[in-house]
């Protein structure tokens, strides 16, 4: 049809005022061929690690250990090794918790939601994201589950008979949470595990016979590349981040309503679930430039993971995090708008003269004002701006749930019962080495699984379209089959 | 000199390109070929209609897998929770299962609960619809398996880097031992190998 089209109107110039159309940023730059990107992306984990790698790996490693010192300490000792005190039963813990399991959003995100939209680009880092999801979910995990107090009665939640023959309150949505979140913990792994089958298989036909062989060939199930699997395969895929769609969404509402359900003043708000699903997926985004950054740069995947994955996930960070801080500023119009009193205090607590305001200003500036920067295009071509934005991003999301939890709960409804809340050194000591923990799990992931999606990046190559040669013009087929086939102009005639 | 029988899996012929692969697909899809295979490092757009292909029947599973899951959850949590099966007289059930009750949170304990099951019920059908496609895309793809004759051939392995291939099996019926090769060989195949598998 676009043949037609062309000898239709031949090679006349276009006519004048016609929109232009600028060639697409190649996804991978330098034409770089399909055996280029297995070896790239496969040596990775075939080759020696940097000294960088075990420079990471030690300390991760000790600061695991240092997570499970402190939960041994707080089981062996009791809970009130944590600074939670009445009313401030809530803290460090659920606010750990809170902050792992939105950055795992990200990664659902960007393998579910930019999948459906057919945004190309999520193929260069959906597969680290991915990763992230379930390291980060894990660190999240730790934190309600030892919350509850007697961590080894934690199997109460899971819905099974029990002698008491007591069944979980249903109606409660801290029983929703346990299964939103194993739910998405689960759905990740499996969305996860089947984007890795045919890397799997890149990986057992390039090793040498032996253990490796036989443990990459057996979690690749003996995949073949035949298109009659690719054709359920790619099915399954789009099955899956359908359904991921509405699971991710789900997930971090229902953690909302885990506030937003109580009669607490400062929680009982609708706004909650949107502002915490954007507020997630801003973290998340965040955490996964932190990792890819670095990783982009120390093993070389620069022509993969490119200025334009940046730049998107940055402008990604900007829209969030602009819906983040209207959401900041909607919540204190609506205690002002309701005349609610209560409502009010919490706020002018929180923002204007409580005790914790500092953790309130460290919120809005890291998490409003600091993405404002992307919206220069230099400074979200600077990696260094574009980490250091990142950070703060990731700081003020920890203090955006700690202003929530727990100087919400300090000024409790009774005034006499306010206190200030105060983390011990088991609080802090927890939570850093939850930092090691997803650490060592990411930098294992690097060591022995391939970082991107080897076949997936393949796939978004200009030559991996069976017409791509068709019409001479290489990596433009969409705005050929409009029509257009004279129109394109190269990008750096117009720049 | 080995003494082993032998047996013909078939014909696999390599491609340069994806362009190439896709053409050939067409080539042997109008031939009348039926028990054949081209095998790509990813899913090639469009080549399922250049096979012949008919849309995959997954979704199918996943959604009565994920009707179990809602309605895994929602007797669930009305056994555990409220007396609907009794209302409905079917109070038996509630005797077998030992459940009674729960008074919680001032929440009728009749049906019209219902709203707060929905949560867990969209998890659990959302649970119960990703491990239908799992276990629905491996049945369906007859894998795992431990082997495959294909991968005796040492030049398949190239599959799952860059190479493309189209392997035509014995068990077709228009297979012919010198018919099928040339019929490849025309098509622009290189590399015609005969893979063999022991019996």
């Amino acid at each position: 049809m676009s043949q037609a089209a062309a000898t239709d109107h031949p090679t006349a110039a276009p006519h004048a005022g016609a929109p232009r159309i600028l060639d697409r940023e190649p996804l991978v730059l330098n034409n770089r061929s399909y055996s280029w990107i297995t070896n790239r992306i496969c040596g990775i984990v075939e080759n020696k690690q940097p000294a960088l790698w075990w420079v990471l790996f030690v300390p991760s490693v000790l600061l695991t250990g240092l997570t499970v010192f402190c939960f041994a300490y707080l089981i062996s000792t009791g809970v009130g090794v944590w600074g939670q005190k009445q009313p401030v039963a809530w803290a460090w813990d659920i606010t750990n918790f809170v902050f792992w399991i939105g950055i795992g959003h990200a990664g659902t995100l960007i393998s579910a939601i930019l999948f459906l939209t057919r945004q190309k680009w999520r193929t260069s880092v959906n597969r680290a994201a991915e990763a992230m999801t379930l390291f980060a979910v894990m660190c999240a995990g730790l934190f309600p589950a030892f919350h509850v107090g007697r961590v080894w009665m934690v199997w109460f939640l899971a819905p099974i008979p029990n002698a008491n023959a007591i069944w979980q309150n249903f109606k409660s949505p801290l029983l929703w949470d346990v299964f939103a979140v194993s739910t998405y913990f689960t759905v990740s792994v499996i969305f996860w595990y089947i984007g890795l089958i045919p890397d799997l298989a890149t990986l057992r036909d390039r090793c040498k016979p032996g253990l490796k062989k036989v443990l990459y060939g057996m979690f690749a199930l003996g995949w073949r590349g035949a298109n009659r699997h690719w054709s359920h395969y790619e099915t399954a895929y789009m099955l899956l981040a359908a359904l991921s769609t509405p699971l991710v969404l789900s997930v971090h509402s229902v953690v909302s309503f885990d506030f937003a359900t109580s009669v607490v003043p400062g929680w009982h708000t609708t706004i909650f679930p949107p502002y915490f699903v954007a507020g997630a997926i801003f973290g998340g985004f965040a955490m996964v430039l932190t990792l890819m950054i670095p990783v982009s740069k120390i093993y070389g995947l620069g022509d993969l993971i490119t200025p334009k994955h940046i730049d998107n996930m940055a402008k990604i960070i900007l829209l969030t995090g602009t819906i983040v801080g209207y959401a900041y500023c909607m919540e204190f119009f609506m205690a002002y708008y309701s005349a609610n009193k209560l409502e009010l205090q919490t706020f002018q607590l929180r923002g204007l003269y409580g005790p914790s305001t500092w953790a309130y200003y460290f919120m809005f500036s890291f998490n409003v004002f600091a993405p404002q920067l992307f919206w220069y295009r230099p400074f979200r071509h600077n990696l260094w701006v574009v980490m250091f934005v990142c950070m703060c991003v990731n700081a003020g999301m920890w203090f955006e749930r700690y202003v929530i939890i727990a100087t919400t709960l300090e000024r409790h409804l009774v005034p006499g019962s306010w206190r200030v809340y105060e983390a011990t050194w088991v609080d802090k000591y927890t939570f850093l080495g939850t930092f090691g923990f997803f650490m060592m799990l990411f930098l294992l992931f690097l060591r022995f699984l391939p970082v991107i999606a080897i076949g997936e990046v393949k796939g978004v190559l200009p030559q991996s379209n069976p017409h791509h040669e068709d019409h001479g013009k290489e990596g433009v087929q969409e705005e050929d089959l409009m029509g257009y086939p004279d129109r394109h102009v190269p990008r750096e005639a117009v720049a | 000199m080995s003494t082993t029988l032998k047996r013909v899996h078939g014909y696999l012929a390599e491609f340069d390109s994806v362009k190439d692969l896709y053409h050939a697909a067409e080539h042997v899809r109008d031939a009348g070929y039926q028990r054949w295979d081209v095998h790509s490092p990813f899913p090639i757009h469009g080549m399922d209609h250049a096979m012949g292909v008919k849309r995959s029947k997954l979704p199918w599973f996943v959604f009565f897998g994920g009707m179990t899951g809602t309605c895994v959850a929602f007797v669930l949590q009305t056994l555990t929770q409220t007396t609907f099966w009794s209302d409905i007289g079917l109070g038996v059930l509630q005797t077998l299962a030992e459940t009674y009750p729960t008074v919680v949170q001032a929440k009728p304990t009749h049906i019209w609960t219902l709203p707060a099951f929905f949560p867990v019920m969209f998890e659990l059908t959302i649970l119960f619809s990703a491990f239908t496609t799992l276990f629905g895309l491996l049945g369906l793809i007859g894998l795992p398996r431990l082997n495959h004759p294909l991968f005796v051939s040492k030049r398949f392995a190239k599959f799952s880097d860059d190479g493309f291939f189209v392997c035509i099996e014995a068990r077709d019926a228009k297979f012919s031992q010198e018919g099928t090769r040339s019929f490849l060989e025309k098509i622009g195949g290189k590399n015609v190998e005969l893979v063999e598998d022991d019996i």
